[in-house]
Formats: C-alpha cells, structure tokens, sequence
C-alpha cells in the first residue's frame, strides 16, 4: 500500500521540483518589487518607494506615463490593423474564388513557417526608404505585417467552419458580398476575432526587438525598450525599481494570461518563438 | 426556350455597377495584406540578397557599389566564422534536444499520467515564460545568476560548499540554453500532450494486460504513436531556434569576452544593425542573413510538404455564386 502511494507521488513530485524554478522566480518578481533589498529569496523590509516612478521621472529616462501610452498606442493598432486585415483576407481565402487563391493560401502558409527575424537588415533599409524609420507607425506596420500570415490562417480556420447555409441565405436575399461578410458572417465568429485580438495586443504589448531596433528617440520607446535600457543602467544595482517597473510592465498579460488561457492555448502554438 | 427567355426577361440583369462591385469584391479584400506582404516580406528577401552583393556601410550610404559575392568571400574567410558556426550548432543542438523535444516529453508524459486538472496547472505554468514579455524573462534569469547576495543560485548552493560566482559570466552557456529551453519547452509539451491524449485507450490496456510496466509503456507503445508530432517538433524548432536571438541579445549579447555564445543570427543583426563596432556594415550583415533567408525559404516549403500540405490548401467544397 505504502509503496502504491509512493509511486502515485513519484510524478508529482518530479514536476514540482522541475517547475520550482518558474514559481520561485515570479515569487521574487512580486516580493521584490515590494521590499526594501532583498538577497537571494530572503526580503529586508517593506516599502512602495520602489513604485515611486509612478509619480516622479527616472533619471534620465522619459516619463513612464507616455511610454505606456506609446506601447498602449502600438499594441491597439497593432491589434486593429492585423485582425481587420486578416479577417477579410481570411474571408476571402476561405470563401471566394479567384485566380491566384491557392497560390496565395500557399504563400501564407510558407510565410507562416518562414523566420522573418532574418528580414530585419532589409527592413531596416525599407523604413528609411519611405521615412517611418524612428516612427511609431513604421514599427507598427513592420509588426502587422509579420503577424499577417499566421492571423490569417488562423482567421481562415474560423470561416471555414461558418456554415454555408447561413451566406447563402444573405447572399440570396441580395446582400453584397461585403455587407454578408460584415453583417452576416462576423458576428458568427466573435469568439474567434476574440481570441485572435487578445493573442494580437499581448503579442504587440511584448514586443522588444523591433522597437529596440526600428525606434531611436527616447519619446517613441516602448515599455520593453526602457526596461532594456534600465537593465543597462541598473544592473546589479537597484532591482527594487527594476522589479517595479517589470511588473506595472506584465501586469496586462498576466490579467489575460488567467481568465483566458483555454482560448490562447492554441493560438500560442501557432508561434515561432525559439 | 420561350419559357426562358421569360425567365431572363424576370430577373433583372445587375445594373454595370452591381457586376464590377461583385467581381471586384476579391480583390479588394485581399489588397491589404497583399500590400503589407509584398513591402515586409517579398521586398525584404529580394532586398537582402542585392544589399549583400553591396559594399552598404554608414560610410557608404549614399555611394553604394555592387560588388558581387565579395560578401560571401569574406565571410568564408573570416577566422570568426567557424567559431560561430560551431556555437550556432552546438546552442541549437543542445537546446533542441535537452529541452525543445527531451523536457517537452517528459513534461507531457508526468502531466498526462497524473490527475487530469493538477496536469493542466502544470502544464498553464510552463506556459509562463513562453508569454511573458522577453524583457522581464531575462531580467528574471540575469536575477537568478546574479553575483553573490543577490543571486538565487548562489543562495541554493553555498551550502554544498560551491563558490558563489556570476553564473551569466561564469556558464553562460548553460544560462542561454536553459533560459532558452524553458521557453522552448512548451511548444513541444503542448503538441506533445494532445498527441499523446489522442492515442486509444485500448493499446494502453492491451500493454497493461501484458504485464507492461510504466517505462515499457512509453518505451513500446507511446513513443512510436507520436513519432510524426516529435518530428514535427524538431523541424520546427530547428528552424526558430536557428534564427532567432532575442534572448540570447538580452542575457549575453554574445558575450563575455569575445563572441563566447555569439550565435549566426546574432552575428548578423550585431554586423549591420547594432552600433557596438563603430562602423555598420550593412552589407556584410546582409550577406549573413541572406544565408538563414535562403535556409529559411527552403525549410519552411520542405517542412510544408512533408506535413500534408496539399490538404491544406484545397479549395472550398461550396464555390457556387
């Protein structure tokens, strides 16, 4: 009985001791950005001073209030341009007929797969050439654009499984193919724009590379770029703020992370992170 | 025929306009991304292969001369290039098959052999450093390895008598593999678990039957059933963890001392995008990853017709109107 038991723990225990790592650093992340200094896991005094940027500029940094509002701003965009584009060309590649659909539909699907960090030098010479360079809106539509494929694949997985009757019925009553697609068949895939949307703002939300490299004045950063910048400035000096300053930063994608996993489950997979 | 000509006569023909907005209705709803895709995709490839038969530098900018494969010479001339072509095999190598497919695998399998919700809670923390923002990831691993009050690691070991030591400078090796690895894992665990969920509870049973014990199970009965998923994985993760280096940017930057974990796609962006060497060498950088586009492009079509590609792409059972 006794060694049943033991053998029901075994598992258990393994993934406990595997995932320590992950739970005991977001421990810190929390207690940390709380306590006065801390070594190792052990904390020394409680305090809010390390929130203190809330309300008073860091040094030498740009006010943390229009950051946020630049990383708001890209992350919003960023979410509106890539799930209304990839909607109607999901639509299309899901519905219509025309010459050039499969070669298309291929072509998303290789992209897909396609590593586009390899296309940032080339980018790069492309933002300059029509002046977004150092521009919010050159990263944003850098950004839109590399999500595409991946949003209409996905977006074209929710079309499929619209039925058919229901267009037919729009179409034959005389709907135009736009006013079907706007009014008839969206409104059938809401939890699909839904989750392609919060996947979309949390993705732009955490992006660093491109703003890192595409955004050069301090006014245009995002929250990912100043945290850079303060690991450059700070490091091994004051994790209090630093702490601080991650957490104000992740506190959106843990928010949806917990009440809306089922739906990005799937979506996440569709990923090319390392 | 009079009966329908009548017919004809019923039904009005659609007036010029109504016929243009019909026919027209696929293009103007593939005109967006077909815009965004040409300019950040299709321009950027062809774009890296011309920038890498230049001489493009911040020097040269505005008197840019083709020189055609000297790029490629160079490259294959550089005393770098077979210490980064070894660090870029080894990193992936070791990333790929301790964690992106061996930790992947052992957590599907510990996950989908105990109690169903718990495995689910496990499997939603892996899912962690997959989402959270690359920025505070590293932070938290530059925390973890840091020097000595400060370091977790250093905290756990000083009892067993090792010298406390910046991890990140000391292994940094292991620091990049494991922090990437954590990430990697999950992709791997969640194709794995519904690959492994999917598989009939009968050929379970029959094993049990038979007197299989746990490892034998896996060995003989779970391992085979999902080899396409595992294959998947490796492919794929291959190819991600072959070009991409933000977080490698973030932990070591390449470093310490001189190119110590300096992988390809690093090299790259490090040549013609980041300003630490004085002088940007657009050209040469292009000329690096022009070589991971081209591996890129023939990865990515090899990999889509292996799995099933074709399926994918039919054309819509209804197609009527």
């Amino acid at each position: 009985m006794l060694i049943r038991r033991i053998k029901t723990a075994i598992p258990y225990a393994l993934l406990t001791v595997i995932t320590a790592p992950i739970i005991v650093s977001y421990g810190w992340l929390f207690m940390s950005s709380f306590a006065k200094r801390t070594e190792g896991l052990k904390p020394y005094g409680f305090t809010l001073s390390n929130w203190r940027f809330l309300w008073e500029p860091l040094p030498n940094m740009p006010s943390i209030w229009r950051i946020t509002a630049n990383t708001l701003a890209f992350a919003l965009v960023v979410t509106i341009l890539e799930v209304g584009i990839a909607a109607a060309t999901g639509y299309a590649l899901s519905r219509l007929h025309f010459p050039g659909r499969r070669g298309f539909l291929s072509l998303t699907l290789i992209l897909h797969a396609f590593p586009s960090v390899t296309l940032l030098i080339a980018i790069f010479y492309i933002l300059r050439l029509l002046h977004l360079y150092d521009t919010l809106l050159g990263v944003i539509l850098v950004k839109a654009s590399l999500e595409l494929p991946l949003g209409t694949w996905i977006m074209k997985g929710f079309f499929d499984n619209v039925s058919w009757d229901i267009e037919m019925a729009a179409l034959i009553d005389g709907c135009s193919r736009f006013r079907t697609w706007w009014q008839v068949i969206i409104p059938n895939i809401r939890p699909g724009i839904a989750a392609l949307s919060i996947f979309a703002f949390l993705s732009g939300w955490s992006e660093f590379l491109l703003p890192y490299i595409f955004l050069t004045s301090f006014n245009n950063w995002t929250l990912s770029v100043l945290i850079k910048r303060l690991i450059g400035d700070f490091r091994f000096v004051d994790y209090g703020l630093l702490t601080a300053v991650g957490l104000f930063y992740i506190i959106p994608v843990l928010f949806f992370f917990i009440f809306t996993q089922e739906y990005l489950l799937n979506i996440y997979t569709g990923g090319v992170k390392g | 025929m009079a009966t329908e000509a009548a017919i004809y006569k019923a039904v009005p023909r659609p007036s010029l306009w109504e016929r243009i907005r019909t026919s027209s209705a696929p293009w103007v709803f593939m005109a967006p991304a077909t815009v965004m895709i040409f300019l950040f995709f299709f321009l950027p490839v062809v774009l890296t292969i011309y920038i890498s038969m230049t001489n493009m530098s911040v020097a040269t900018f505005g008197k840019v001369v083709f020189i055609g494969l000297q790029n490629y010479i160079r490259m294959l001339k550089s005393r770098w290039t077979v210490k980064i072509l070894t660090n870029t095999g080894f990193y992936v190598l070791t990333t790929l098959s301790c964690f992106n497919v061996g930790l992947a695998l052992i957590l599907s399998l510990l996950t989908t052999h105990i109690n169903e919700r718990v495995g689910t809670l496990f499997r939603t923390l892996w899912l962690l450093p997959r989402i959270t923002p690359s920025v505070i990831y590293a932070l938290l691993w530059i925390w973890v390895t840091a020097d000595a009050p400060y370091g977790i690691v250093n905290q756990f070991l000083s009892p067993f008598g090792i010298e406390p030591r910046n991890w990140m400078n000391a292994q940094p090796w292991l620091v990049v593999i494991m922090a990437n690895g954590f990430v990697g894992a999950s992709f791997g665990m969640i194709i794995f678990t519904s690959a492994i969920k999917s598989i009939p509870e009968d050929y379970i049973r029959a094993a049990m039957v038979d007197g299989a014990s746990t490892l034998q199970r896996i060995r003989y009965v779970i391992l085979p059933m999902i080899r396409w998923p595992i294959l998947f994985v490796l492919t794929y993760q291959t190819l991600s963890l072959l070009t991409s280096f933000e977080y490698i940017l973030l932990l070591t930057d390449g470093g310490p001392g001189f190119y110590r974990t300096e992988v390809w796609a690093l090299h790259a962006y490090h040549r013609a995008l980041s300003n630490y060497f004085g002088n940007v060498q657009f050209g040469y950088g292009a000329a690096l990853a022009a070589v991971l586009v081209v591996i890129g492009i023939i990865a990515s079509i090899l990999y889509l017709r292996v799995f099933r590609f074709n399926e994918l792409v039919a054309e819509p059972k209804i197609e009527a109107l």
